[in-house]
């Protein structure tokens, strides 16, 4: 079964985020850059079902500026087999995203497609589920645990009210969430093995596909910072603050 | 917790300023490029923040100690090595057939740089094993090569250095332990040896001793001592592991930092069973050690630099985040109090943090730089030159990231006020930690005996001058840039009283007056490494003027700056001290003392 995993070109976790000066976005120049913390997860779950012999193959697929080529090879030196990068310079939406997707499922005929659940820099938390409808494919969602039978996943889903365990049929769309797995570290001999994996480099145009945005950003502001704390002299002046100001009892 | 390593300025050091990537020109690196580079810091950071990092503390507080016989390290060790060795970094310089990665010297500094700002008690493990891997692949046997160097280019094996004796510390050429040989081709050694880092644990499945020791009837002195191998457990052919060796675990020593390192006295021989194997020429046992020592020592010197590093990034997250008082020219108590980094003093030794740290990184990076040079360059006299020059930086390398970086610690605790003298804080121990680099790999006042008594009079001050014509390149270049032509003059101006002051000395010991010339031979350590230290932060600073306008460049610029004018003129007086033969010491009765 050929797996495919995407994976995002992200603001690394660590950074302090900043927004640009003119409240169109956040500040990405001269930033570190690295993979989605979700994406990682789906690739080491990918190589964990290749090195138990269920997946024959994984197709890391990007999609963003040239830079992009950087995640891939991260992805490529964890142990997934080859990659693509759809590059564009153009800013990518989830419903973009997902239809480029789409195009290279079609294209490669994977048997399974893993997302992060979502992306830290934006969490739209979209992708996979656009994806699946798109394709219309079964999707399950937030997994914790991924298990393949046959032409079947059973798949563990973080749900508010606690563990879901769900059956699909596949070819089908997960996408990750946190406890699904410790991601590997890329070794240094698997650094070097990832320079020689191929990486197919194709343009949206080649897929049919228009990336071009289709909401507008009104904004992008800071939280607003944290108020200074008081201290209160009785109990009862507390009480008066959660009923007047706070209004939670 | 602040950031034990700010990669931005490792970059900018490998990437913007000494060209790493140039280096995949060369036929040992063609398969790397900088996403390689990269590629190995970024893991090398991963596993040191999660692996690293957390137990330094930990295994501080909780130094190795002695359970029935056997020595206990915190288990977190052990987790963070085997992470070291999946990942393949015991091997990172190795060649690719040998299973590693071959990184340049250069990067591969870099990358265990940031294991050592991380957690440098964690971090001698590898550090040691990889510098006894080095030694057995350059002088050991083929057999000797086959049986133990993969398996310490795994990670398997741990290695040590058994130099040290209660009576021969500084002075190796007094080491006692003896080797006669056992007929089969193997000898047998006898012997004490005391502060043997890793001598003993259960962090590897095998310890390889390096020891130095004297071949029965040797001369004495320097050039009768032999190096031997001594396996903890015996290795056969196919690389199994056999019968224990009669190597005893004499005791733990206690230190003051460092702690997480187990620091052993071993008893070699007790029941004249201790089986060795020679390794290279006997007679050159000292000599071959000290091939190595080049590189041993900018892992010493690029220890103490990222321990200043982790205690300089500690104390600007602390001053950035403290309130305390108010500006001078605004002093209304009405107003909240500032951010303490508002304050001019605190500044003041934030910014000499950075200059010593950043300078020390600068120092060690540059040297790694010329070990790849002197490897690797296409023409012989140009990697002979790079050599030359190595050997003559040397004892610097070692010796001033050690001295100053240990004062940048000492302003970190400074900055943090009550705090930083508790343990809550990290720099007591970033201080304690460093503390060790001023003595061990040679003390400092050995460094400077070396560098005053032999390696600028070398081949008639050859490496002196090279170094002088490289310091002299970049005055030239800064003289081109208004903004740095000031510094440029007083770098020439330091360069040519070195020269001078250099020749004084030089005279003084040919002509009969070694002794009171090597008298001040500490002063000189301080004037060679503070002009050094100011050429290499020009050079960064020209580096940095390509660099789009930001805080790194503007940083680099201010730290160079203030180097030059309250650093650098430091240099006069070492100077008047060295170029007058300065008798305040020397002529010093001890009994007056």
């Amino acid at each position: 079964m050929k797996v495919l995993v995407a994976v995002k070109r992200v603001v690394d976790y660590n950074v302090k985020i900043r927004v640009k000066a003119d409240k169109t976005g956040v500040e990405t120049a001269n930033v570190k850059m690295s993979m989605n913390p979700f994406d990682e997860i789906g690739v080491e779950e990918a190589v964990r079902l290749k090195e138990a012999g269920v997946a024959t193959e994984i197709v890391a697929v990007s999609l963003g500026v040239p830079q992009c080529q950087e995640t891939i090879r991260t992805a490529l030196a964890m142990g997934a087999d080859r990659g693509i990068l759809v590059e564009t310079d153009q800013v990518l939406e989830p419903l973009a995203v997902a239809k480029l997707l789409k195009a290279v499922v079609e294209k490669e005929q994977p048997g399974l497609v893993v997302l992060g659940k979502q992306a830290i820099d934006d969490d739209a938390n979209q992708t996979g589920q656009m994806l699946a409808a798109l394709l219309g494919w079964p999707q399950a969602t937030f997994a914790s645990k991924l298990a393949i039978d046959g032409d079947k996943a059973d798949v563990t889903r973080e749900v508010d009210g606690g563990l879901e365990t769900i059956r699909i049929p596949l070819p089908a769309i997960v996408t990750t969430d946190l406890r699904l797995n410790e991601p590997r570290y890329a070794s240094l001999p698997n650094i070097m093995k990832a320079k020689k994996k191929p990486i197919e480099t194709v343009k949206p145009a080649d897929l049919g596909v228009d990336p071009a945005p289709r909401l507008v950003t009104l904004k992008v502001e800071e939280p607003a910072k944290r108020q200074a704390g008081i201290k209160v002299k009785t109990v009862a002046e507390l009480v008066d603050k959660l009923k007047t100001e706070a209004r939670v009892i | 917790m602040a950031a034990f390593v700010r990669r931005a300025d490792l970059d900018f050091l490998l990437f913007d300023w000494l060209d790493a990537e140039g280096l995949t020109g060369r036929a040992r690196f063609a398969d790397h490029g900088r996403e390689t580079f990269a590629a190995a810091l970024d893991t090398a950071e991963a596993i040191a923040a999660r692996h690293f990092q957390p137990h330094n503390r930990k295994a501080d507080i909780e130094e190795p100690r002695l359970e029935n016989g056997r020595v206990v390290v915190v288990p977190e060790a052990k987790a963070a090595l085997d992470a070291f060795r999946e990942a393949g970094f015991f091997a990172m310089e190795a060649a690719p057939e040998a299973g590693g990665m071959a990184l340049p010297h250069l990067v591969a500094q870099a990358c265990f740089g940031v294991f050592d700002a991380a957690n440098i008690a964690t971090a001698s493990y590898p550090l040691l094993t990889i510098a006894a891997a080095n030694l057995i692949e350059s002088f050991g046997s083929d057999d000797q090569k086959r049986r133990y160097l993969p398996a310490m280019r795994a990670g398997r094996f741990f290695g040590t250095m058994a130099l040290t004796e209660p009576q021969a510390g500084s002075s190796l050429g007094d080491v006692r332990t003896t080797a006669t040989p056992a007929g089969d081709g193997t000898w047998r050694i006898k012997g004490g040896k005391i502060f043997i880092s890793g001598g003993e644990h259960e962090l590897s499945d095998n310890i390889v001793h390096l020891v130095l020791c004297r071949i029965a009837g040797a001369p004495p002195g320097p050039k009768g001592l032999s190096l031997m191998l001594v396996s903890k457990y015996a290795v056969g052919d196919d690389g199994s592991l056999g019968r224990r060796n009669d190597v005893a675990l004499g005791g733990l020593i206690h230190k003051m930092g460092w702690r997480g390192t187990t620091s052993t006295v071993l008893n070699f021989g007790e029941r004249d069973a201790c089986v060795a194997e020679l390794v290279g020429e006997p007679g050159r046992g000292l000599a071959q050690m000290f091939q190595m020592m080049n590189e041993a020592r900018i892992g010493v010197g690029l220890g103490a630099a990222m321990l200043g590093h982790a205690g300089y990034l500690a104390a600007l997250d602390y001053a950035r985040t403290r309130p305390q008082g108010r500006p001078a020219d605004a002093k209304d108590v009405t107003r909240p109090q500032v951010a303490i980094v508002e304050h001019a003093d605190v500044r003041r030794m934030l910014l000499a943090q950075k200059a010593y740290s950043e300078g020390a990184m600068a120092l060690c990076l540059y040297a790694a730089r010329l070990v790849d040079d002197s490897r690797t360059l296409p023409d012989a006299d140009a990697r002979a030159h790079a050599h030359r020059l190595l050997d003559v930086l040397t004892p610097i390398v070692k010796a001033w990231p050690a001295e100053w970086c240990l004062e940048a610690n000492k302003l970190a605790i400074q900055v943090h006020g009550g705090y930083g003298f508790t343990r809550e804080y990290p720099v007591e121990q970033f201080y304690r930690d460093n503390r060790l680099n001023p003595i061990h790999e040679g003390t400092n006042g050995i460094q400077a005996l070396d560098l005053l008594g032999r390696k600028v009079t070398m081949q008639d001050g050859a490496a002196l001058a090279d170094l002088l014509a490289r310091i002299d390149a970049t005055a030239a270049r800064a003289a081109a840039e208004p903004a740095l032509q000031d510094m440029a003059g007083a770098l020439d101006a330091a360069a040519r009283r070195l020269d001078r002051v250099t020749q004084a000395a030089r005279a003084a010991m040919a002509g009969g007056r070694a002794g009171a010339a090597l008298a001040n031979a500490s002063a000189y350590l301080d004037l060679a490494g503070h002009t050094v230290v100011a050429w290499l932060w020009l050079d960064q600073t020209l580096a940095a003027l390509r660099l789009p306008d930001g805080p790194l460049p503007r940083g680099k610029r201010a730290a160079c700056r203030w180097f030059f004018r309250w650093e650098l003129p430091k240099c006069a007086h070492w100077a008047d001290l060295v170029e007058q033969l300065d008798g305040s010491v020397g002529e010093t009765d001890p009994d007056w003392l």
